[in-house]
């Protein structure tokens, strides 16, 4: 499956008949690729993932293209890893294909593999609840990823980890997601600097795209790489302009 | 642990008791003692087994049925928004008229034999288990149900592999208190009209002055209903075995 380009064009977006949190909002996601959007809190970030999702609760105008349109393409990673209590991991990471009833030995196989490539291996028949924060977290990543869709939606995966599992995660995420169209939001510049191939930063009041980065090396990028250096004082500065 | 603690309960609400009957000297047919109610126990042992039987058959009966009827309710009230319309205040009427006061009419109708007990104790069942299990259900996760769709999940996958697991803790609470309740059903019914059971043991004994073997029958069906509930704690300890209870 080849991974699409998502664009968006004038969009508007309310809750109820709240003031919009989008106007006529237009913004282009590149294939194959992840693309970070970063931007202050309450800016519409996670809203402006939804909309991409499918999700609905909000009014809103306006369009979403994958290009090539492929049905059902869109995976999810949130904020909680979501694991069911009641499952395994293996069980877990395999849920997509329970859920459509599509569930083969080659799914269990794939889930095998998968989690053994997360660095979990000897844990599939572990429940959630006895695995540590950034081993759920990883499960729940290879939920997403077990899904193969050509395209990810992150909506902040790793902002409740600690500072070195987060970044363990990075890099493995950066690593599995490779080729995949993959949005990203969050609220940290240094992850955006070390993920994304593309930084785009929503800012203002019905958010705009206020600018644009490209950061050319490969992810996952180290710190004290010259490119992000270079970005990460401008990206610090453009988030402060709209932090209240 | 829990064997020694409910041992050390035992002893000391049995000593309390003597105390009572030596402090206040309340004449043996008011407060019998605890030694002539165990010599009831064993002298009365054959006959209260019997009725025993009874009993335990019409508690276990009514929470089986009570479940499957508080369950099927609640996934019909999920299911269908226009049913759960009907339904709800069918469910609410259900509790608000005493079951007490239907006795009379459930002996009425089913006869003076098990079936009216077994519908007196189902009456009592029913609600908690209903309402539990259907707010259990109502409260699942927004953010699991967006994943389901997310993943293209039917209805009836998302409602087997998300919402109805999610949903067994408060089952689970519901039908708890639906074993500690049930044996009050099969009891009351057993008052209003029977010919066997503890209850009806009870009323016997009753219009006899026997009031030791009214504390046997009572101290008999207490043992039951604790063993009730602790079995079915168990269970669901099993069941729901990622969200065991805590405590006793």
């Amino acid at each position: 499956m080849s991974a699409p380009t998502i664009q968006i064009r004038d969009l508007t977006l309310r809750f109820g008949s709240d003031a919009p949190l989008f106007d006529t909002l237009s913004l282009d996601i590149a294939a194959g690729k992840t693309s970070c959007i970063l931007g202050p809190s309450g800016c519409g970030k996670s809203t402006l993932l939804r909309f991409i999702s499918g999700a609905t609760g909000f009014n809103s105008q306006g369009t979403v293209q994958f290009s090539p349109s492929e049905a059902s393409t869109v995976a999810w990673m949130g904020q909680d890893d979501l694991l069911l209590p009641w499952m395994s991991l293996i069980d877990n990471v395999m849920l997509g294909a329970r859920l459509r009833g599509e569930l083969s030995e080659s799914h269990r196989r794939r889930a095998v593999e998968l989690i053994a490539r997360g660095r979990l291996a000897g844990f599939e028949q572990t429940l959630p609840q006895a695995l540590s924060g950034g081993m759920r977290q990883r499960a729940a990543l290879l939920r997403t990823l077990m899904e193969g869709r050509s395209v990810l939606l992150m909506d902040e995966p790793f902002s409740a980890l600690d500072a070195l599992t987060r970044i363990r995660l990075q890099d493995l995420s950066a690593e599995l997601t490779r080729g995949t169209t993959t949005v990203l939001v969050t609220h940290d510049a240094a992850e955006a600097l070390r993920m994304a191939h593309r930084i785009i930063i929503l800012g203002g009041s019905p958010a705009q795209v206020k600018t644009t980065i490209d950061v050319h090396t490969r992810p996952p990028r180290s710190p004290d790489s010259s490119e992000v250096i270079e970005h990460y004082g401008r990206l610090l500065e453009l988030l402060l302009e709209d932090h209240h | 642990m829990a064997a020694l603690r409910l041992i050390v309960l035992a002893a000391g609400l049995i000593g309390l008791w003597q105390l009572l009957v030596l402090a206040t000297q309340v004449p043996p047919y008011i407060l019998p003692g605890p030694l002539p109610v165990a010599q009831a126990l064993i002298d009365h042992g054959p006959l209260l087994l019997k009725h025993l039987k009874t009993t335990t058959f019409e508690i276990i009966a009514g929470l089986l049925i009570g479940t499957l009827l508080g369950v099927s309710c609640a996934l019909t009230m999920i299911i269908s928004p226009l049913l759960k319309r009907w339904m709800q205040p069918v469910l609410v009427i259900s509790q608000a008229i005493p079951v007490f006061a239907l006795a009379p009419i459930l002996v009425l109708w089913f006869g003076y034999g098990m079936a009216s007990k077994i519908a007196m104790a189902v009456l009592i069942i029913f609600f908690p288990v209903a309402a539990s299990f259907y707010q259990g259900m109502r409260r699942t996760s927004p953010d699991l149900l967006e994943l389901a769709r997310i993943m293209g999940a039917g209805p009836f996958a998302t409602l087997r592999y998300i919402v109805i697991p999610s949903a067994l803790p408060a089952f689970g609470s519901g039908l708890r208190v639906a074993a500690a309740v049930a044996p009050i059903g099969a009891i009351v019914g057993e008052w209003v009209g029977s010919s066997s059971g503890l209850g009806f043991y009870m009323l016997h004994a009753n219009a006899r002055m026997q009031v030791d073997v009214m504390f046997a029958a009572l101290a008999v069906l207490s043992v039951t209903a604790l063993l009730i509930y602790f079995s079915v704690d168990y269970l669901l300890d099993k069941i729901i075995y990622w969200e065991p209870s805590k405590g006793i």
